[in-house]
């Protein structure tokens, strides 16, 4: 069935309402055209001066974002990396708060405290995104403690990529969540890269999951390209989570079109390797399922694209008409105040 | 009143928090069925259950971090940390991202969150295990730090800090776990986290403590024929600037006495204060009695000379007493 929601990207539509929306097959085509999208623009309000410090695109990897997203729901817990802005997009958070927060201003998910790094939307199960290397996988393992503790059913999904593996932070993770039992799911990205360097030349293993065996955890390589294929085992993952069935390592094999941030051109790739990974670009592969299925018009994609950038361009126009944040929130955010104790808070307030 | 050793106050306060709220959880290494290596969750297992007092491996990034997730989502865990140097595997967890939950989040996330360290050094466990290193934490926005000084504060500030809606770190010098004192518990006594207590008042000079010192100064206040004032900061951050400032310019005279390096210790940023707003109340220049910048030796004997003693505070004072000038610390002026 092809319904037409209308575009899903103002503010006016609230991050729950969008990640409801990613039950319809369409919409998840529509998220990863639009997080593919606002990449692109991203970069392009780097280039025209918007955007300040640095930014880590994950364009590329849209399938896993989407395909994890639509798998699980939306007050299971998530943590995720500085290499954000997808996951944040295809969980809900709207692209006026994606691209207010990067260009600083008070529109932005997290009010322009956090910038590009440091996404947030706690209403669709987003932690605050980190920007250290693995931080993210013990915080999961706290989540999923708590989430047993109080019985509430929740599951927590740690994103992370192939350049976490190699972190203590990771080891100590999983061993953890596996004494512990706990509802987790590990997420690796693998795009074959860790900032500049080659997997090969830091990591001795091509496959990240085979490292489950090594906490006796299910260890699953998955087509990071394919969103269903990411879907089909974050699925299975969620279901053993939720059922007591403690954590698993997935491991989605995808691939990063741009270098590691901005400033990064990424001349340390093999010729002819970017061509082969755009032949399967997540988007085309899942287009083209979509017109196999019938619920997609020959065309349709390029409608989608249209469609998705007009929408783009006028919530860019929305955020660069919008304030920066107020002076006063430099301190308004900091600590709270101790029961009993000084309201004052000099150093603070 | 009973004689209460410290690490009864520290059980009793663990106690007492879990019975009072049920999402108050233990979580560390050998917390549960060994009932702790100080012996200060003793019996906590069979009483409140293994979801609550969790033993875990040691892995103190993957517990302290653990302890964040479950904070923001709706726990409040108290995290021991056997010896605060093994924070040192543990730090981004609590200064990078439980300090700045609230602040990305826009308050919509807290982390309620008790980091419990033994610190501090006299009893020859080596310089790997002796330190009090409040300045990796002090200074970090969104972090708090106290110090406990005896049994009262212990279960004062520790209940207090597990009520508290941040991240709280408290030390307790091991060295007091095994002193003991005249006090009644009290379930509903606290002490505010940011402030300061004036433990014995005087005139002539006003010294500013906290910990395993806060008896040292006391002491050396004792012997000594001037009358002095001693402050136990019992929260290094945000510290008490009022207290501290109303009794200089009362005494003209400040001296912190710091189980703290003389470079980074927290009586730098004290002395800075009370130098910029109340030098016209001043008789004599601030002074810091601390640690030498060295680590903490094994020796005996070495150890003895390191810390500050009640006879070495005394005699320091009692020489800025009778100068307004500051005296030099023992390793320049015996050398």
């Amino acid at each position: 069935m092809v319904e037409d929601r209308g575009m899903t990207l103002s503010n006016s539509n609230s991050p729950l309402a969008r990640r409801e929306a990613l039950r319809n097959r369409r919409d998840q085509l529509q998220r990863m055209v639009e997080i593919r999208g606002v990449e692109n623009r991203i970069q392009k309000l780097f280039a025209e001066g918007h955007v300040r410090g640095s930014t880590h695109l994950a364009n590329g990897q849209e399938a896993v974002a989407v395909g994890v997203a639509r798998s699980i729901d939306p007050d299971d817990i998530v943590t995720c990396t500085y290499r954000g802005h997808g996951h944040a997009l295809a969980l809900g958070v709207t692209a006026a708060g994606v691209i207010g927060e990067i260009c600083g201003r008070s529109i932005g998910c997290a009010g322009g405290l956090g910038g590009s790094m440091h996404l947030v939307e706690p209403s669709v199960g987003l932690l605050p995104t980190a920007a250290i290397i693995g931080a993210g996988l013990p915080i999961a393992c706290g989540a999923a403690l708590a989430a047993r503790a109080r019985k509430n059913g929740r599951v927590a999904v740690s994103l992370f990529g192939d350049g976490s593996a190699n972190i203590g932070a990771f080891h100590e993770a999983l061993n953890f969540a596996a004494v512990a039992k706990l509802p987790v799911v590990f997420v690796c990205e693998n795009n074959l890269y860790g900032e500049y360097t080659r997997i090969q030349l830091s990591t001795p293993i091509e496959d990240i999951a085979i490292r489950a065996s090594s906490y006796n955890m299910p260890g699953v390589i998955v087509d990071g390209q394919d969103v269903d294929k990411v879907a089909e085992a974050m699925t299975e993952a969620v279901a053993r989570a939720r059922n007591g069935g403690g954590p698993s390592l997935l491991e989605m094999k995808t691939y990063r079109y741009s270098g590691h941030s901005r400033s990064d051109p990424a001349t340390y790739r093999p010729a002819g390797e970017l061509d082969a990974w755009l032949k399967r670009d997540p988007i085309h592969l899942f287009a083209d399922r979509l017109i196999a299925e019938k619920a997609l018009s020959p065309g349709g994609l390029e409608e989608i694209q249209a469609e998705t950038d007009a929408a783009i361009e006028e919530v860019v126009a929305e955020v660069l008409a919008s304030p920066p944040p107020d002076f006063g929130e430099i301190f308004a955010h900091v600590g709270g105040a101790s029961p009993g104790g000084d309201q004052r808070w000099s150093f603070w307030t | 009143m009973a004689k209460i050793w410290t690490r009864q106050a520290v059980l009793r306060a663990l106690d007492d928090a879990m019975i009072d709220d049920p999402t108050v959880i233990l979580m560390g290494e050998d917390v549960a069925a060994a009932g702790g290596p100080f012996k200060v969750t003793e019996g906590l297992l069979a009483k409140h259950g293994p979801e609550r007092v969790i033993d875990t491996p040691i892995s103190e990034m993957a517990f302290m971090g653990a302890a964040v997730g479950a904070a923001v989502c709706g726990l409040k865990p108290v995290v021991e940390i056997m010896f605060i140097e093994f924070l040192g595997v543990a730090l981004d967890q609590l200064t990078t991202q439980a300090a700045t939950m609230r602040y990305l989040s826009r308050g919509k996330l807290t982390t309620p969150l008790v980091v419990r360290a033994s610190a501090g050094a006299g009893q020859g466990f080596g310089c790997q295990h002796s330190q009090m290193l409040d300045h990796w934490v002090r200074g970090t926005p969104g972090l708090k730090l106290a110090v406990t000084s005896n049994a009262r504060t212990t279960y004062g500030l520790l209940r207090s800090a597990i009520e508290d809606p941040d991240p709280v770190v408290v030390l307790e010098p091991r060295i007091l776990y095994s002193e003991r004192e005249d006090y009644e518990f009290d379930p509903s006594y606290r002490i505010p986290l940011g402030k300061a207590e004036i433990v014995r008042a005087g005139r002539d000079a006003t010294l500013v403590t906290c910990g395993a010192m806060t008896r040292v100064a006391t002491q050396a206040a004792a012997e000594s024929s001037a009358s002095l004032e001693v402050i136990d900061m019992l929260t290094l951050w945000p510290w008490d600037r009022e207290t501290v400032l109303r009794s200089v310019e009362r005494t003209g005279r400040l001296v912190t006495i710091e189980e703290a390096t003389a470079s980074a210790g927290w009586g730098a940023d004290v002395v800075a204060t009370v130098a910029s707003e109340a030098f016209g109340k001043l008789k004599a220049p601030p002074h810091r009695i601390t640690l030498p910048d060295a680590p903490v030796p094994y020796s005996g004997a070495l150890e003895a000379r390191y810390l500050p003693s009640a006879a070495y505070v005394a005699e320091q004072v009692a020489a800025l007493i009778s100068n307004n000038k500051a005296p030099a610390p023992w390793w320049r002026t015996a050398a």
